[in-house]
């Protein structure tokens, strides 16, 4: 069966470390479960499992958590599916909890899925909005009082989707690094530490961790203060090189459309959207991009927009501040050359 | 002997093309008019299965669940080297979230049976949520390894894979039965051959063929129809598919409408240009 509501379950983040690191979209749903308890007037806990992770607890805290449910175990250092989904499931069992969040990260969408089938709970992917509301049921009336809106672009064109779970608790979502944004912690709060044991037994631990390998990661587009990002009009591996010659005369990283990275033009790690990275750059310059919503969503809060596309009825007009009806293959020229003159 | 794989696909709306014929007036995407296509990361994860099946020796049963239409990506499948193929379509599916999805595919999979390996693509394009194969897993009780890269090896019960990490990658040791799910560099898929093709292109499945048509006894009689399974020869609790399966509920559709007002039109030239720079300057956008 399906579990049932629970309407006092608390809202919970799952607290994904490496290293002896949260990562940072932890700390970014955190500020989201906050204002989402608080709505609902339950607390935000944090769930961690790790081994010797205890000293994490603290930023959880100042970040918004109440209680955080650590899991110590040496078997838990490196991150496996089945460990770490079972301790979370029974965690879920005990504590009841109605909203469970993950980053969607490598690590969120692997754990997660397993998560929700287990617990048979609704899980929503890549949300870029999360809101308590009440619902009414469209064929039976009913009303469902303070549900988790889990709200995304659907395929199909211009058109977002808000999904809710009313049965098939807790509600889960996933939600990409950055489309929340981080609020800046308070030293002050503090928080219960509540230790859990991890009970698993070595038949969980069926796979092995062999060996490792880290690399820097090349893109950092988070931090960037001016994005210079290239769509399916940049036509070509090749022609991206323009893209990266505008950024570096403007001191900006490089990003692209989902149809830039599908094309082979770039890696995925610059794609930008709703399954890409979220960005809030000062300055946005789009070309060769549509503005679909799946792109839209992941930069439409920029500062200021700047289009380069040579079809005028572009969607990404419609968001943009500035617009440059043209060629981008003239266009970007000329500003490499603008902004070089200034220098 | 050697390694039973079963690979799971799906046929996709081709997302990367839509153009201005498939996009009504509304903005919204008109499905019908979009090509159908094998969802990318699943040829990938049909590449896999040959890959055991060439290394360590074995058979490939390829499963997709959809529309008779589907069967489209069952005989591309069998074009490239799988040995049996399945469709699952019944009419009472219509509506599964990934949760249901997730039930059915892996009561499949148990009804196939005695397998040591399931691939899937990491994700399908229309979605992006990649959940299903992990969800597979869990359902079948089965270890996952997500987002293959390599296989390394295989011994007996034992496979070691690469699995990238986002930020690298590890080497990971997964006992057999297990569930593994692809990604695109992981292989170079091979083309469809030729001799195959001619072996598998009048391949069926009994509801693409008119019921108690001449071609449908045809077909049967040539052996030229491909298995088509439903919901009760799953053993599937319908409880747990279609829509009553899915805990998830879409509440609302919202148009975005796009307002075309606001923006600053500069001109394609260099005086425009320059101008534009110029501004942001001023305004500090530009340091
Ligand atoms: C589940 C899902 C998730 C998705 N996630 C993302 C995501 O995270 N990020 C994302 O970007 N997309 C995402 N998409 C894809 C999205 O729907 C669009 O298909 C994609 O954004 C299109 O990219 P594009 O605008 O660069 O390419 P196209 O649609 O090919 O548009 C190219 C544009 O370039 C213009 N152009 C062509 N030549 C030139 C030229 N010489 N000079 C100037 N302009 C030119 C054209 O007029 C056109 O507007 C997702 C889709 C789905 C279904």
């Amino acid at each position: 069966m399906m579990s049932e509501q629970n309407r006092n379950g608390e809202v919970w983040v799952f607290a994904e470390q490496d290293n002896g690191k949260l990562h940072d979209v932890v700390l970014e749903l955190c500020g989201r479960a906050r204002e989402l308890a608080d709505r609902l007037g339950v607390k935000v806990a944090a769930v961690l499992p790790g081994y010797k992770a205890e000293h994490l607890a603290p930023i959880l805290y100042q970040h918004g958590v109440d209680r955080v449910y650590l899991i110590d175990d040496p078997r838990l250092e490196l991150f496996t599916s089945l460990p770490y989904a079972e301790t979370v499931i029974r965690l879920i069992q005990k504590h009841r909890p109605q909203i469970v969040l993950y980053g969607a990260t490598p690590l969120g969408r692997d754990m997660a899925p397993r998560i929700a089938s287990a617990t048979r709970s609704g899980l929503t992917a890549d949300c870029t909005d999360l809101q308590i509301s009440d619902v009414t049921d469209a064929k039976t009336k009913e009303v469902w009082k303070d549900l988790l809106l889990q709200i995304r672009p659907a395929f199909g064109g211009n058109i977002i989707a808000t999904i809710v779970n009313p049965f098939g608790w807790p509600q889960m979502a996933t939600v990409r690094e950055g489309v929340m944004p981080m609020k800046p912690a308070d030293p002050s709060r503090t928080g219960e530490l509540i230790r859990e044991v991890c009970d698993l037994t070595d038949s969980f631990f069926g796979v092995k961790v062999l060996e490792r390998k880290l690399e820097e990661k090349k893109v950092n587009l988070k931090a960037a203060r001016i994005i210079v990002a290239g769509g399916g009009g940049v036509g070509s591996r090749e022609n991206f090189s323009l893209l990266f010659d505008l950024a570096a005369a403007l001191g900006g990283a490089v990003g692209a459309s989902r149809a830039a990275v599908d094309g082979g033009f770039i890696d995925h790690d610059y794609q930008i959207g709703q399954t890409g990275t979220t960005v809030r750059p000062a300055l946005y310059i789009a070309c060769g991009i549509s503005g679909a919503i799946q792109h839209r969503a992941g930069m439409q809060e920029s500062a200021k927009i700047i289009a380069v596309n040579n079809d005028p009825d572009a969607p990404i007009f419609s968001i943009a501040h500035y617009g440059i009806v043209g060629d981008l293959n003239q266009v970007i020229p000329m500003m490499i050359k603008a902004v070089k003159e200034r220098n | 002997m050697g390694y039973h794989c079963i690979v799971l696909v799906k046929q996709v709306p081709d997302t990367a093309n839509i153009t201005g014929e498939a996009m009504k007036e509304d903005g919204t995407v008109n499905r019908a008019a979009l090509p159908a296509i094998f969802n990318p990361e699943d040829i990938h994860a049909l590449e896999a299965a040959l890959e055991v099946k060439d290394r360590f020796g074995g058979t490939v049963t390829a499963v997709t669940m959809g529309p008779p239409k589907a069967a489209d990506v069952l005989r591309a499948c069998l074009y490239r080297g799988a040995d049996r193929a399945i469709l699952l379509t019944d009419r009472r599916a219509a509506g599964s979230d990934t949760l249901a999805t997730s039930y059915i595919l892996a009561q499949a999979a148990a009804t196939v049976g005695d397998f040591d390996f399931i691939f899937c693509g990491r994700q399908a394009i229309d979605g992006d949520t990649a959940q299903v194969g992990p969800q597979c897993a869990e359902k079948l009780g089965l270890p996952q390894v997500t987002y293959l890269e390599k296989i390394i090896d295989i011994q007996g019960k034992t496979a070691t894979l690469r699995r990238n990490i986002g930020n690298g990658w590890e080497d990971v040791q997964t006992p057999l039965p297990a569930l593994v799910t692809v990604i695109e560099s992981a292989n170079t898929p091979r083309p469809a051959s030729v001799k195959r093709y001619m072996k598998n292109k009048f391949k069926r499945v009994p509801l693409e063929l008119p019921a108690d048509s001449p071609e449908a006894a045809q077909a049967k009689e040539k052996g030229d129809l491909l298995e088509q399974w439903g919901l009760d020869e799953i053993n599937a609790d319908l409880q747990r598919c279609g829509f009553a399966g899915s805990p998830t509920k879409v509440f609302r559709i919202q148009s975005i409408v796009l307002k075309k007002e606001g923006f600053a039109s500069v001109e394609p030239t260099e005086e425009g240009v320059r101008s534009l720079v110029r501004e942001l300057i001023e305004d500090r956008t530009l340091g």
